[in-house]
């Protein structure tokens, strides 16, 4: 589904992906775990267009998007959930996802009614402004919102950053039913406890490169390697 | 808007602006009459620089120019070529609109302040050829001797009640149009861009085509507004469409509040009359407009009308809080 080869991407002169590779196969959930500024969300920009590679390749359904706009990769079937729950503070929850529906009439396919069902507290909160909302509830409003646009493939940059544990909780359940769905997932995060609920496998990241590659059972009885690229 | 104004306050306000501005007028001198015609045909030009500046987030510092350019359309059509008022009309609207097409490759893409440099710029060129293409637009002398149109209706024209009503025909209409425009999955898309537009872009939106849209559109009513000018006051110059105008616009929409259509036609109507009344009694009527916009950044940053709505909100909210229970748990926000 999701094919990176050996990319760098550089801000300016600061080399920041030092050759990252790796493949997310269809219905596979792989989590990219580390500390903060090894590269977790520069490695997301470089996927998603906004600063792309200086070298190597990313491949998405068979075609190569790195150069791409990132609104051309996005109608070709991938979904963004930001950082910081990013959503449009001025417009309602209704009108969040309004503004990104699409392919909603295929059988299956995620409309109102199904988003409703996974996150019925945004059926509680839709005429309200997006900015009034809690923490959690803006951070499950960004991802209904990349699940409105039908997407094939969910990139996710850190969905817990911020949120009170039983919100991570929340969250964290929300995956596992994407997932039971067969939804492509690439997660970003700092919380081995929450990915190794649903991640199929990790890596760990560390200044700007791929350190180690385990299983996400193994990596929780390997105490060396989470604490020494995780700090815990 | 329903979680903003109940629906009592906004049927009276409607009412009321209807009286104001339908039943009335008859009873009005003529002076107010022709004070209200400019106010509406500010109000348009307001409002069509709210789809940019409140609802895209974009501010231009050229939007007067494209007003003017339409005006000189109509001017130049009617004094020169006899031209009617559908000629003029399509033509003064058209060539803003294709103006709008060109300029939009050069703004499209920026947003912030080098959207208004870039605008600034633009608008500046417009006024330089209204400036200097002497033989074309008479220079700083302008055009004069614009008559009012005939619109192949039983309607006096130079009756200033009968060209009132026109102007007030041609507001609603276009006060529905852009309310359509707005509320339109296009109008949704303008806010998101102006709320985050890398935002927008993930979501798979081509931002720029939507700014390229919102800026002809703008520049599109921007000039229709110019032509009735024209018709209006008779006369065109390059003052119409110099910085200076494109400024007052920017005061309108900021006066009015950015976002609400109705609150730039306010502001509109407001200045305007400012600008007619003080300027009446002295010549330092400037200074007066320059302490307004002060104040109104201090005290009401988001303008007029959206200090209204929070008004009522938080009467409302107390209230709300005062009739449920006394343990305080109440945190409705949506009325």
């Amino acid at each position: 589904m999701l094919k990176i080869e050996d990319i760098h991407t550089y801000y300016g002169d600061s080399y920041v992906l030092q050759g990252v590779s790796l493949e997310v196969k269809k219905g596979m959930v792989l989590a990219m775990l580390g500390r903060n500024g090894v590269g977790k969300t520069t490695l997301i920009r470089s996927i998603i267009g906004f600063t792309p590679a200086r070298s190597g390749r990313i491949m998405f359904n068979g075609q190569e998007i790195t150069h791409l706009d990132a609104d051309r990769i996005v109608r070709m079937g991938m979904g963004l959930v930001p950082q910081g729950r990013r959503v449009f503070p001025s417009l309602t929850v209704r009108e969040n996802l309004a503004i990104a529906e699409r392919g909603a009439d295929a059988p299956g396919a995620w409309d109102f009614a199904k988003i409703y069902k996974l996150f019925p507290r945004l059926e509680e909160r839709r005429d309200q402004r997006a900015n009034t909302l809690s923490g959690g509830e803006q951070q499950m409003l960004a991802i209904a919102r990349a699940l409105i646009s039908n997407p094939l493939f969910l990139l996710m940059d850190e969905p817990t950053e911020g949120l009170a544990p039983v919100l991570v909780r929340e969250v964290g359940d929300a995956i596992v039913k994407l997932k039971q769905e067969g939804l492509s997932i690439f997660l970003v995060e700092q919380n081995l406890s929450f990915a190794r609920r649903f991640a199929d496998y990790i890596h760990l990241m560390s200044k700007g490169k791929i350190v180690y590659s385990a299983t996400p059972a193994e990596l929780w009885e390997d105490q060396e390697a989470k604490h020494r690229w995780l700090g815990v | 808007m329903k979680d903003l104004f109940n629906s009592k306050t906004k049927i009276a306000g409607i009412l009321l602006g209807m009286v104001f501005l339908m039943a009335l007028p008859p009873f009005y001198t003529s002076y107010w009459i022709s004070l209200l015609t400019q106010m509406l045909i500010f109000a348009v030009l307001a409002m069509s620089l709210d789809v940019l500046m409140g609802y895209s987030g974009l501010s231009s510092f050229g939007h007067a120019a494209f007003f003017g350019a339409a005006g000189y359309v109509t001017a130049i059509l009617s004094t020169r070529y006899g031209g009617g008022f559908i000629p003029c009309l399509l033509g003064g609207t058209v060539l803003s609109l294709l103006i709008a097409m060109v300029f939009g490759f050069l703004v499209a893409h920026a947003s912030g302040v080098s959207f208004l440099i870039i605008t600034l710029a633009l608008g500046m060129c417009l006024w330089g050829i209204a400036f200097r293409w002497v033989t074309m637009t008479g220079g700083d002398n302008g055009i004069s001797g614009v008559m009012r149109p005939d619109l192949g209706l039983p309607l006096n024209m130079t009756d200033p009640l009968t060209y009132y009503y026109v102007i007030l025909a041609f507001f609603l209409i276009a006060l529905v149009l852009l309310i359509l425009l707005i509320r339109s999955p296009f109008g949704h898309s303008l806010k998101g861009i102006r709320d985050s537009e890398s935002r927008m872009r993930v979501l798979g939106y081509h931002t720029w085509l939507h700014k390229y849209l919102a800026y002809v559109v703008a520049s599109s009513f921007a000039g229709s507004a110019g032509v009735f000018w024209a018709y209006f006051n008779g006369f065109i110059s390059p003052y119409d469409m110099d910085l200076n105008a494109s400024i007052e616009i920017i005061l309108m929409v900021i006066l009015g509040g950015p976002g609400t259509l109705i609150g730039p036609a306010l502001g509109a109507g407001i200045i305007v009359f400012l600008k007619n009344f003080i300027s009446a009694y002295t010549e330092r009527w400037l200074l007066i407009i320059g302490s307004i916009y002060i104040l109104t950044i201090l005290y009401a940053p988001q303008g007029l009308v959206n200090l209204v709505k929070e008004w009522f909100r938080s009467r409302r909210i107390k209230a709300e809080t005062a009739a449920k229970s006394p343990d305080g748990a109440c945190k409705t926000w949506n009325g």
